[in-house]
């Protein structure tokens, strides 16, 4: 079984309208006025707030369990639970299966009803103006690229809970098999990507450069391919060590050149492979082995370089932020990069909480990142000299910063005066990004 | 001998529902779906749409071959279990055949009981529990003119529709004062035997059959009826013979605990045949609905593969959805059949006119129960209400006035 697309509702945000009801009563009866025929149901909660009833297409769905007749199916390409009007008998059993009011019975109607998704093009999400309702389709891109060959081999030694071996892979189902992969010393390598055990760690070139020179050994070879009059993709998948600090030479100058590569740094905010360093990207406050927490010292004293924007400050040919909760966003924005690359120089900045170095669950590795862009601790967005900076998610409602400080153990021992400052920071840093807006 | 891990014997809504739920967690181990049917598994609730025609028969499988296939299922028809030796772990089935088993689900349902009507032996007649019941059923109704249906149930209500429908003369005899008691109060049958007087089907009320003589069945009152076609719908019960010497404990079904575990370590059992907790009174009985008997088959399957989202049994709830004469009606929990329960709160709103009928039971601010006629309402949602036990204290007055918006309400919160 595959992933599935699905359509959300935020009961926090949505007005009430009907929009809705009426665009599925028209979709499904030719009537928008006929509430009946609607199968997304919206029901006043009091206080100006709503709730909603709806098929929520369940993966082991008890209306389909309860059917008699063989009338229902979870269809496996879709992921939509199908009814079959030819062999339902109108039991109701179905009704009796489903907690959310999900298939229902009108007598006006005169038969069970549900949502079918439009097939997948749900007419109550395009009239939805309070962008309550919506349909979220990455499930599609999982399965597009899981389609894909996984070029890195199995078993790499990546701490639990680490996004960073899920986004390289990714990364390198997207790119496929026509590139030369520089992974400077870091966590990437450190998990086995360029070989472990004698064997090799990747389907396709890779090569370990030093933390110096990743981005001037890639040009090289990159103009090398080019002079044969190949086509190969220069791809870094860097740390924010190797990227930010040491290696921070070598890339300015790449990107200052247009080098055509397309160079990733996956933020994890410090050398966490080498026993949980700081780096120049290690945010403020934080908890490293280097910035310890203790009378003299707090977590790191100083704030952390913006290296996407610095990258942005060189005009590159494309450079962008990213995270694995946003996977379409992602996947677009590698979409662009890749394109850019072969004319300039292409910078992906993709943000790695570390469960391990940061001190949070490693089954929270996603919602860390979800909260992290929800609070604005870091924000989404694009650049290119055309078009200028784009973000690529609203900024405007942020979750309380607290509540990803509070997840994370590397700040537990914050201060308010700290947080004070984190948030000032922030809130500069946002002030000073829209300004690259056009 | 044949052997494997678990062993399903019954291909219904229990059985499929625990093979489902083996095959979540376990898509390796040999498993074999044994069935005295000869067909593909299909639904007894299908069957009064088999008579009428409304379903074909042939189009009523629940399961193909090829799903079988695909799971890694072994389909054994026309196998009927005999006896078990649980100190072997052998199941033996007619035939000879012998399956050795390290997991056995009991799921083998019901059957319909008879009553001790005297000459009943004497005259040829009709249950409808299997599909070759419905298919020898719908043949007899080709040559008959008369029916006689004793049991005002569900299944005898159904069959007396599919019977008038098809335009025979049709007589119910029910000791009872009403159609389907214990499911509706008065008020809400009277809708539905109104139903029933429009379709010209005589309702015997009050009545029973003292004795049968082949085409004349004579009432305890001395009324005689005669008939081309009796059929009988007095009720289900579970047939256990095959347990005789197995050490499996039985009552009116198998008993199980809250996992659907019988006593035998390696034996559970679910659905029609087995008896189990219910939620709205003391001790145990047999739920005898579609809906207990998939869900007690989904946690007899988890716990035969060792499911840790296995949740308990939370006991049997009544849940029934009727249609009749394309009508619904609806009837949920209990306290709703009879005189107002003491303690209760009831709220009524009938309209005959309409033919509408609504009854909602509260106790303590918690909904007990709610039966409906020609008002829908979301059956699954009153479930939910029932088996968490909402306070429905701050939404009384929306709740009563209208419960099915207010229970969308309160599920779409609930299930977040
Ligand atoms: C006409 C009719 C209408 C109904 N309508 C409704 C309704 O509207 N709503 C509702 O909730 N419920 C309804 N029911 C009840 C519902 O069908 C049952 O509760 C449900 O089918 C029980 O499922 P089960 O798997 O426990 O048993 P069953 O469905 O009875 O299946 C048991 C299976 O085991 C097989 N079996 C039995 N003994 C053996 C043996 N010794 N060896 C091998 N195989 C064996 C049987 O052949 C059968 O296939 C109706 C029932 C009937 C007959
Ligand atoms: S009403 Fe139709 S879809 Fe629902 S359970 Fe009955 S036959 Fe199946």
């Amino acid at each position: 079984m595959g992933a599935f697309n699905s359509l959300t509702y935020n009961s926090n945000i949505c007005i009430g309208c009907g929009e809705c009801m009426m665009a599925c009563a028209k979709a499904k009866s030719g009537d928008a006025d006929r509430f009946d025929q609607s199968r997304i149901k919206i029901v006043p909660a009091g206080d100006n707030k709503f709730e909603a009833a709806l098929c929520r297409q369940c993966g082991d769905a008890n209306c389909v369990v309860n059917c008699p007749a063989g009338a229902l199916t979870k269809n496996a390409a879709s992921g939509v639970v199908d009814w079959n009007a030819d062999l339902c008998v109108t039991c109701l059993l179905c009704t009796v299966g489903c907690a959310y009011g999900g298939i229902t019975f009108e007598s006006s109607v005169g038969h069970v009803a549900k949502c079918d998704t439009c097939g997948g093009d749900p007419a109550c999400v395009k009239v939805c103006k309070s962008g309550a309702l919506g349909y979220v389709t990455t499930a599609s891109i999982y399965n597009d690229y899981g389609k894909q060959e996984d070029l890195f081999a199995p078993g790499l030694a990546a701490c639990q809970g680490c996004n960073s071996e899920l986004m390289i892979r990714h990364v390198l189902r997207r790119v496929g098999r026509n590139v030369v992969v520089a992974a400077p010393p870091g966590c990437i390598p450190g998990m086995g990507t360029v070989g472990y055990n004698g064997k090799a760690g990747a389907k396709v070139p890779i090569f370990h450069p030093l933390l110096t020179n990743t981005a001037s050994m890639l040009a090289g070879l990159k103009r090398t391919y080019e002079r044969q009059g190949r086509d190969v993709t220069a791809l870094a998948l860097a740390g924010d060590g190797g990227a930010s600090d040491v290696g921070f030479q070598s890339l300015s100058g790449a990107a200052e050149r247009g080098e055509h590569i397309l160079f990733l740094c996956f933020d994890n905010e410090g050398y966490m492979n080498t026993g949980m360093q700081a780096s120049s990207a290690t945010s403020f406050g934080s908890w490293t082995s280097t910035t310890p927490v203790g009378d003299k010292l707090q977590g790191k004293r100083t704030d952390a370089k913006n290296l996407p924007m610095v990258m942005m400050m060189h005009n590159a040919a494309y450079v962008a932020t990213a995270s694995s909760v946003f996977m379409e966003d992602f996947y677009r924005k590698l979409d662009k990069a890749l394109a850019a690359s072969k004319q300039g120089f292409a910078y992906l900045h993709l943000y790695a909480p570390c469960p391990s170095g940061w001190r949070f669950p490693a089954s929270l590795t996603i919602d860390v990142c979800r909260l992290m862009v929800e609070s604005n601790f870091v924000t989404l967005w694009e650049y290119t000299p055309e078009t200028g900076l784009v973000f690529t998610r609203p900024t405007d409602k942020p979750k309380p910063l607290e509540s990803y400080l509070k997840a994370i153990g590397k700040y537990r021992h914050l201060a308010q005066e700290q947080v004070d400052r984190i948030k000032k920071l922030l809130e500069d840093r946002l002030v000073l990004l829209k300004r690259f807006v056009r | 001998m044949q052997s494997c891990t678990y062993l399903i014997v019954g291909a219904s809504h229990a059985g499929l529902a625990a093979a489902d739920a083996i095959r979540m967690i376990d898509q390796a181990s040999p498993m074999i779906l044994a069935s005295r049917e000869s067909h593909l598994p299909y639904s007894p609730t299908i069957l009064p749409y088999v008579v009428s025609g409304r379903s074909k028969a042939e189009r009523t499988a629940l399961r193909s071959e090829a799903f079988f296939k695909e799971k890694n299922i072994t389909f054994l028809r026309s196998a009927q279990l005999q006896s078990i030796d649980a100190e072997k772990s052998l199941a033996h089935f007619d035939q000879g055949t012998s399956i050795r088993f390290e997991k056995l689900l009991l799921a083998t349902g019901a059957v319909s009981s008879l009553p001790a009507i005297p000459g009943l032996g004497d005259v040829a007649f009709h249950v409808l529990r299997t599909m070759d019941d419905a298919l020898g059923l719908k043949t007899a109704m080709m040559g008959a003119r008369r029916a006689l249906v004793l049991g005002a149930g569900l299944i005898g209500t159904h069959a007396a529709e599919n019977m008038a429908e098809a335009g025979m003369k049709v007589s119910i005899v029910e000791p009872e004062k009403q159609l389907l008691p214990g499911y509706f109060d008065a008020k809400a049958s009277g809708l539905i035997e109104k139903a029933f007087d429009g379709h010209g089907i005589d309702l015997k009320f009050g009545r029973s059959v003292a004795s049968l003589k082949p085409g004349v069945a004579v009432l305890d009152d001395g009324q005689e009826v005669p008939f081309d076609l009796l059929l009988i719908a007095t009720g289900v019960r579970p047939a256990l013979t095959y347990l005789d010497g197995s050490g499996i404990r039985i009552d009116r079904g198998i008993l199980v605990d809250e996992r659907q575990h019988t006593n035998l370590p390696a034996v559970w059992a679910a659905g029609d045949c087995a008896q189990v907790r219910l939620f709205q009174s003391e001790g145990t009985g047999v739920a005898g609905i579609l809906p207990m008997a998939a869900l007690q088959g989904r946690i007899a399957g988890q716990g035969m593969a060792g499911d840790e989202g296995q949740k308990p049994f939370p006991g049997a709830v009544s849940l029934n959805t009727y249609s009749f004469f394309g009508q619904q009606a609806i009837s949920v929990g209990a306290g709703i059949s009879g005189a107002d329960s003491p303690g209760a709160e009831t709220v009524l709103r009938f309209d005959e006119t309409a033919k509408t009928y609504l009854r909602l039971v509260l106790k303590d601010g918690r909904l007990m129960g709610a039966a409906s006629v020609n008002h829908p309402l979301d059956p699954g949602i009153l479930w939910q209400l029932i088996l968490r036990q909402t306070d429905l204290s701050d939404v009384k007055e929306r709740f009563l006035a209208d419960p099915k918006t207010t229970g969308r309400l309160l599920m779409s919160r609930l299930w977040r």
